[in-house]
């Protein structure tokens, strides 16, 4: 093993016996940065969730294309083969026999449809466009109605715009949010890592004067805000997950009653070592920027 | 081995600590650094450790001169020396061997290697089996003999002790300069910043004697009386 590396493990031992040594500080400090983690996470996450459930409603960021109801097989593939030309995104043909079922199957709709002579419903097509945006939408709703054997092109722009827009603020002020929270994780390392090197202000002056660097030196604490940030990313991970468990069911269920089958998404493991690293890095800068204000006055 | 030309220390608000101090110091030489208080001593002290920087004049070290040294460069002089402070700077939190182990890895020995190195060099200053004791309840003598004990562990070839017998009864004062002996007699260099009067003439240093931040006769070998007892 190389002196390097024997080095950097000396220096992460180091850093978790310190975290140890004041379990309860440490503890309080992990909770800070969890939850200043915690809320622009929970936010991401729920205007992700957000788009997830509008994208599977139609006319948010579906279109419907609808045919005449004398359009047969023919026309039927003609309809696909154009939208493959068109790289319009994802699509799925409903027959007229299966809106027919969806239909019959709606709370209070069995007898009505019982009661009519025949399928009044046209075959159709349900597009999820690769692109959401307001104008793509619009463009490609336009294409759609311009194709022979289409009667009818479902999108509601008004309120693709509007949620469009909705979506984009809540973005903003999820990144606003971040920011705020982040310069408060870095705050709260700056301070931790102050008060280490105060408490540890004789080993620091001891070190350097027998031939310590500054890289020596500064290692540990460097590790030490690097791990603080990243045990707080767990912890908001932890957090997050537990409102979700918490928020699961219930929303199941109100999604269910407006009959959709919607269930939240929670944080992927991709997502969680995301947030680990995010609190990490972050934790590392405030370890870096109280060591270079305050190591100053050991020469 | 250690070569002063010409140093001069002004601080700041103007009071002039040492004044075209020139000396010369071979290698496995035992040299007693005397004056009274306020002579020059520590300062020169901190000059040959790199602590701080002469005003003007140079010193060469090992081949190293010190004045060329960039900031990054003066962490690896320093671990070519055995530094004893006059405060002794020991960690009253750490045991007796974390204390010794501190140099060992800071240049990055390997753990095992390091912790018999460490007990190596507390056997030598006489301090074996006190390594899980912490330096509070050591007496003066032995927390000098600690502090001896980390200056070495990383086999320096020089040794520079500011006020090593300070606060000591001569019993005890004798056996550390027997220590700094033993250590010169291996040719290690030991330069000693002393303002005890100290008689035991069997050691025969040389001394350099400063008076007032300049350098005084006697340069030769002889019993140290630097007057304050």
């Amino acid at each position: 093993m190389s002196t390097w590396l024997a080095q950097h493990l000396a220096a992460l031992r180091d850093a978790l016996r310190r975290l140890a040594a004041a379990p309860l500080n440490s503890l309080l400090s992990l909770l800070v940065i969890g939850v200043a983690l915690t809320l622009p996470t929970a936010g991401w996450l729920a205007i992700d969730n957000l788009r997830h459930l509008t994208g599977d409603t139609p006319g948010v960021q579906q279109i419907s294309i609808f045919l005449s109801l004398d359009a047969g097989k023919r026309e039927v593939a003609d309809i696909e083969a154009r939208l493959k030309d068109a790289r319009a995104g994802k699509w799925r043909y409903v027959p007229r026999e299966e809106a027919l079922k969806r239909l019959q199957s709606s709370e209070g709709m069995a007898e009505i449809i019982a009661s009519l002579p025949r399928n009044p419903l046209p075959d159709a097509y349900v597009v999820t466009p690769s692109d959401a945006q307001p104008e793509a939408l619009e463009r490609l709703a336009k294409t759609f109605s311009s194709w022979p054997k289409v009667t009818h092109v479902q999108l509601d722009s008004a309120w693709v715009k509007r949620f469009d827009a909705l979506l984009r603020l809540g973005r903003l002020v999820i990144i606003l949010l971040a920011i705020l929270f982040a310069g408060a994780l870095v705050t709260i390392t700056f301070n931790t890592i102050r008060l280490q090197i105060l408490a540890q202000a004789a080993e620091i002056e001891v070190a350097k004067l027998i031939g310590a660097t500054d890289t020596y030196i500064q290692r540990p604490l460097h590790y030490f805000g690097m791990l603080q940030g990243a045990l707080g990313g767990l912890c908001a991970a932890i957090l997050v997950g537990g409102g979700f468990y918490l928020l699961t069911p219930p929303v199941a269920e109100l999604a269910q009653l407006y009959g959709t089958s919607f269930t939240l998404q929670g944080l992927s493991a991709v997502d969680i070592t995301a947030l680990t690293a995010i609190g990490g890095a972050l934790g590392w800068l405030g370890a870096k920027i109280s060591v270079l204000t305050h190591l100053r006055r050991f020469a | 081995m250690i070569t002063a030309n010409d140093l001069t220390k002004r601080y700041p608000e103007g009071r002039e600590a040492l004044r075209q101090v020139s000396f010369e110091i071979t290698a496995g030489e035992m040299v007693f650094l005397t004056g009274h208080s306020g002579a020059g001593k520590s300062t020169l002290f901190k000059l040959l450790a790199a602590i701080e920087r002469p005003t003007s004049g140079s010193i060469v070290i090992n081949g190293h001169n010190l004045a060329a040294l960039g900031p990054t460069a003066i962490p690896y002089l320093r671990r070519k020396l055995g530094l004893i402070f006059q405060d002794r700077k020991l960690l009253f939190d750490r045991t007796v061997l974390d204390n010794v182990l501190l140099p060992l890895a800071i240049v990055g020995h390997p753990a095992k290697e390091a912790v018999k190195r460490a007990q190596a060099a507390l056997a030598k200053v006489g301090l074996p089996n006190r390594e899980k004791t912490y330096p509070i309840a050591l007496s003066g003598g032995e927390q000098q003999r600690l502090a001896i004990a980390r200056a070495v562990v990383n086999r320096p070839a020089v040794i520079l002790a500011d006020e090593p017998t300070a606060n000591l009864d001569a019993h005890s004062a004798r056996e550390i300069l027997d220590i700094f002996r033993a250590f010169q007699q291996v040719g290690v260099t030991v330069l000693i910043a002393t303002h005890d009067s100290l008689d035991f003439p069997d050691l025969r240093p040389r001394i350099l004697q400063l008076e007032r931040g300049q350098m005084s006769e006697p340069q030769q070998a002889g019993p140290i009386d630097g007057g304050v007892a």
